[in-house]
Parts: C-alpha cells; structure tokens; sequence
C-alpha cells in the first residue's frame, strides 16, 4: 500500500470511527427520509392509487432532501476544529482526501437511505416487483448528490446562512438526478424498461466522481485561505 | 394609424403591454440604480476624505 | 490587451465607451421596438400576441449569454487574478437575473394566450426557472461571504460548476418533459418557428442586438462603481476623478 492509499483509508476510517462517537446525529438524515414520505399521505390523503402514482417521486424527493441536509457533517465539524486545515496541508493531493471524506459520508447517510428506500415505497403502495430498480436508482443517485452537494459544502465553509444557502446552491444542480431518478423508478412500476435511466445515472455517478472531489479541494482551499 | 386598435392588440393587449412594460420597467432600473449609486460613490469621494493611499493598480 | 485588466487603464476606457455603448443601445431598442410593434405583421396562429416574442426571446437569449459570461469571468478571475475580471463576474450575476426575471415573466405572459395556461411546465421555462435559482444561489453566496476574495474565487468556482451543469440541465428537463406530454402538445417546445418569416426575424435580432448592448453599457458602469469602492484609496483614482475621466 502506498502512503497516499494508507492516507486515504485513514481518512475513511477516521470519519466513520468520529461518526461513531456521536451515533444519535447520524440516525437523524434517516429519520427525516422517513418523516418526509410519511407527510405526503397526510397533505394528499391515502388513497392508494394515488399514492402509487407519487410513490416513486415521492421517495425520490425524500430521499433528495435527507441529503441536502446531511451535507453540513460533511466538513464542519474538522473546520470547526481545525483538522481540516491540516487535511489541506498534508503531502496528498486533497481531493482524493475529500474524496474519501465522501466516501465516509455515503456510507452514512446515503446508503442507509438506499436501504430503507423499500419500506417507505411499500408505505405508499408501490409495486414490489418495482423496488429494484428503485434501489439502484438510489444507489446511483446519492453519490450523485452528494458528491455535487461537498461542492456546496465546502464553498459556504463556515459561513453565515449554512444550511439554507448550501441548499439554494445545489438544488439546481441536482434537478437532472432526480429526473432520471424518479423515472427510472417509476418506469419499473409501470413495467417498462429503466435502462436509459439507470445508464445515465451510472454516467453521472462517473461524471461525479472525476470531477467533485477536485472541485470540492478548489473549494476548500479558497474557503481556508 | 389606428391608435386604438394598436392598443388594443388584437384583443391581447393585457398580454402584450403588461409584457413591454415590466420589461422597461425592469432595464429601467438597471440603468438607474447604479447610476444612483455611482452619484452616491462620487460625492464619497470629493469631500476629499481619503487618506494619501499608495497607487494599487 | 491585458494591461485593460487592471482598474487603473480599465476605469478611464470603460467611462469613454460608455456614451458610444448606450448610443448604439438606444439606437437598436429604438428601430427594433418600432419594427416589432409597428411594422410587423401579426402571426397568423397567434395574432398580435406574437409581439410578446419581442422582448421575451432577447431577455432568454440574454439570461444564457450573461451567465455564460459570468462563468467566464470568474475563470478569468481565477486563473489570471485579475482584478476586472472579478468585477465583471460580480457586476453580471443582477443583470442576468433580471434578464432571467424578464424571460420568466413575459414567458408567463406569452403563454396564456398560446397555450391556455400562464404556467405549463415546458422545457423551455423550466430550464430558464432553474437558471434563475442559480443566479439566486450566486447572488446569496457572494452576499453571504465579506471578504471580496474569498467571495470573487468561491463565486467563480459556483459560476463554473453552474455553467457545465446547464447543459445537463436543459438536456434532463427537455427529456423530462418529452416524457411527460401527451404527444398532441409537442407544439408547446416550439418556441421559435422552424423558419421565421423576415418580418419577425429582422425586430428580434434587433432587439437581441440591443439587449446585448445593453448589457455591455449597464455592466461598464457597474464595473466602474465597483472600482469606486475597491480602489478608492487609490492615488491614481483621486487624479483620474479630478481629471473628470
């Protein structure tokens, strides 16, 4: 293992064993997702053919928003504390170190989201046979998100508006994940094919991942100046 | 030239002139505000009250 | 070319062009809206509604232009740290978002009489909607942020992110919405004719022309206010003042 590839597992690990310490606020992005979906029955009424219909959007949409909201963990607390600038002056390049700051992130507050995505679709009457192609979706979609999202993340560093802004920034940014998203979701309920769907999200994700981390890096530079 | 029949526009005149006249309205005030705040940043300047500052160009 | 970057050579040049830029601006609104109110015919389908097109496709045209501009700017400023640059990102974001305003609005309008509905949804207006969030996201993060530094460069890198992402953008919400009509209204995304009789070509290009002059002339004075306020302890600008340039 070379000294960059030990940097970077390092990085992982330490967000997931930091996150550990402080279990209560990771649940809280998961508990909104569910929150969330459960408001659209009470705002639109029950009926399940309804539902059905909004199902997959309505997941989606959720599943957006919990995002958004975790994106505030993803360097506040090491801006906050100092680490960050010290991640900025190690001998690695910084965007594979932020790269595996997001990684970290996923495992936290994306991926539970993808696999408690199925229980929230039931609640709202969609098909079974359909949540396959919902799960992809979402496994493709939230790096997505919030790989776009550590952009915005680190440009309002330690700023004043925090949260609220971060979302006015990235919002615009995520309306072609969700578009194919919730297609691709809602294909599956309708029986027809979600693989143009599900191909771009994958050309996203790739785009993502070439390009976010260096972005993000730019970013946190300017912030820590 | 029938004036009002050019006002009327066709029976769409609450479309159109409502349309031209926001959009005036709107370049209008980008043409206005910054010269009012132009106005306002050279009389700043002309009390003289600016140190001897060093050339920062 | 690139001494102009600096404010001192920029703010001298800027105030000479300005009287030319607004003259040409006045000259083009002036022929074009007397050539589009006046001397243009009626659409056959849409009837005088028609000269909603007018002033609605310039202000689209120009929402796209100026973001473009705005993003390169902040390239400019971030590769070049030139000065001007900055300013001309910063002093671009309220004029297109008041392109974009425009666009949106008599879009609105446009669309009743054509389609029935003040709102429908189409590509078109969608994508021009979510360009306005983004001049807003702009606008907030450089309100949010009190050193110009550090707000010029994190500005620009938004403005970069931004402008890759509309293509994107515009390609999702016109697939969106292909998917989502029923096939009779695909008459809705057309926008402009395929072919556009001379007549009603001549006053919106015209029109195009003179909002694009606009923003030249508006976004020369803006840029020299901001050189106002950042250099304004500066000697050469005391002299310059003085000189009455």
């Amino acid at each position: 293992m070379s000294r960059l590839d030990i940097a970077i597992w390092l990085v992982f690990r330490r967000e997931l064993t930091l996150a550990w310490r402080r279990r209560a606020d990771i649940v809280v992005p998961w508990v909104f997702f569910a929150i969330v979906v459960s408001l659209f029955p009470l705002a639109i009424g029950p009926e399940p053919q309804t539902l059905r219909t909004i199902g997959p959007g309505v997941v989606w949409v959720g599943a957006l928003l919990a995002t958004m909201l975790s994106l505030g963990h993803i360097f506040d607390t090491d801006y906050a504390d100092g680490s960050l600038e010290q991640l900025a002056l190690a001998p690695h390049p910084l965007s594979l170190l932020v790269l595996a700051k997001v990684a970290a992130h996923w495992v936290l507050a994306g991926l539970p989201l993808v696999l408690i995505a199925p229980l929230l679709a039931v609640q709202l009457q969609m098909d079974i046979a359909s949540l396959d192609v919902l799960v992809a979706s979402l496994l493709l979609g939230t790096p997505v998100m919030i790989l776009i999202g550590s952009v915005g993340a680190a440009l309002t560093l330690g700023l004043r508006g925090g949260g609220v802004l971060v979302s006015l920034l990235v919002l615009p940014l995520y309306t072609p994940v969700l578009i194919f998203g919730a297609s691709a979701a809602m294909s599956a309920t309708q029986g027809t094919s979600a693989e143009m769907q599900l191909s771009l999200l994958g050309a996203f994700l790739a785009l993502s991942l070439t390009f976010a981390p260096w972005a993000s890096a730019a970013a946190l530079r300017i912030s820590l100046d | 030239m029938n004036w009002v029949k050019f006002f009327h526009m066709g029976g769409y005149a609450v479309f159109v002139w409502p349309s031209y006249g926001l959009s005036a309205v709107v370049l209008a005030l980008n043409v206005i505000l910054p010269l009012r705040e132009r106005k306002r940043l050279l009389r700043g300047h002309n009390p003289g009250k600016h140190k001897s500052g060093r050339d920062s160009s | 070319m690139r001494e102009y970057a600096s404010p001192k050579l920029f703010y001298p040049l800027a105030g000479r062009l300005i009287p030319w830029l607004a003259a040409i601006t006045a000259i083009l609104m002036a022929w074009g809206l007397y050539l589009g109110l006046f001397d243009s015919p009626p659409d056959y389908q849409q009837g005088e509604s028609v000269r909603i097109m007018y002033v609605h496709v310039p202000s689209a045209w120009m929402s796209m232009f100026v973001y473009v501009s705005m993003a390169a700017a902040g390239g400019a400023a971030l590769v070049w740290k030139t000065k001007v640059s900055e300013m001309a990102a910063s002093a671009s974001a309220p004029i297109g978002a008041s392109f974009t305003l425009l666009a949106l609005v008599t879009g609105s309008l446009w669309g009743k009489p054509m389609w029935g509905t003040y709102w429908a949804w189409d590509a078109r207006m969608t994508s021009e909607l979510i360009l306005f969030f983004l001049y807003l996201g702009y606008m907030a993060l450089e309100a949010s942020i009190d050193d110009p530094r550090r707000a010029a460069r994190a500005t620009a890198v938004l403005a970069l992110v931004g402008v890759v992402n509309i293509p994107i953008i515009h390609f999702s919400v016109d697939w969106w919405n292909t998917l989502h009509q029923p096939a009779s209204i695909g008459a809705l995304n057309r926008l402009g004719k395929p072919t556009i009789a001379p007549s009603m070509l001549h006053p919106l290009l015209l029109m195009g022309l003179a909002y694009t002059f606009f923003y030249f002339t508006m976004l020369l004075v803006r840029i020299r206010n901001q050189i106002l306020v950042r250099e304004r302890n500066a000697t050469w600008l005391a002299e310059a003042l003085k000189e009455g340039r």
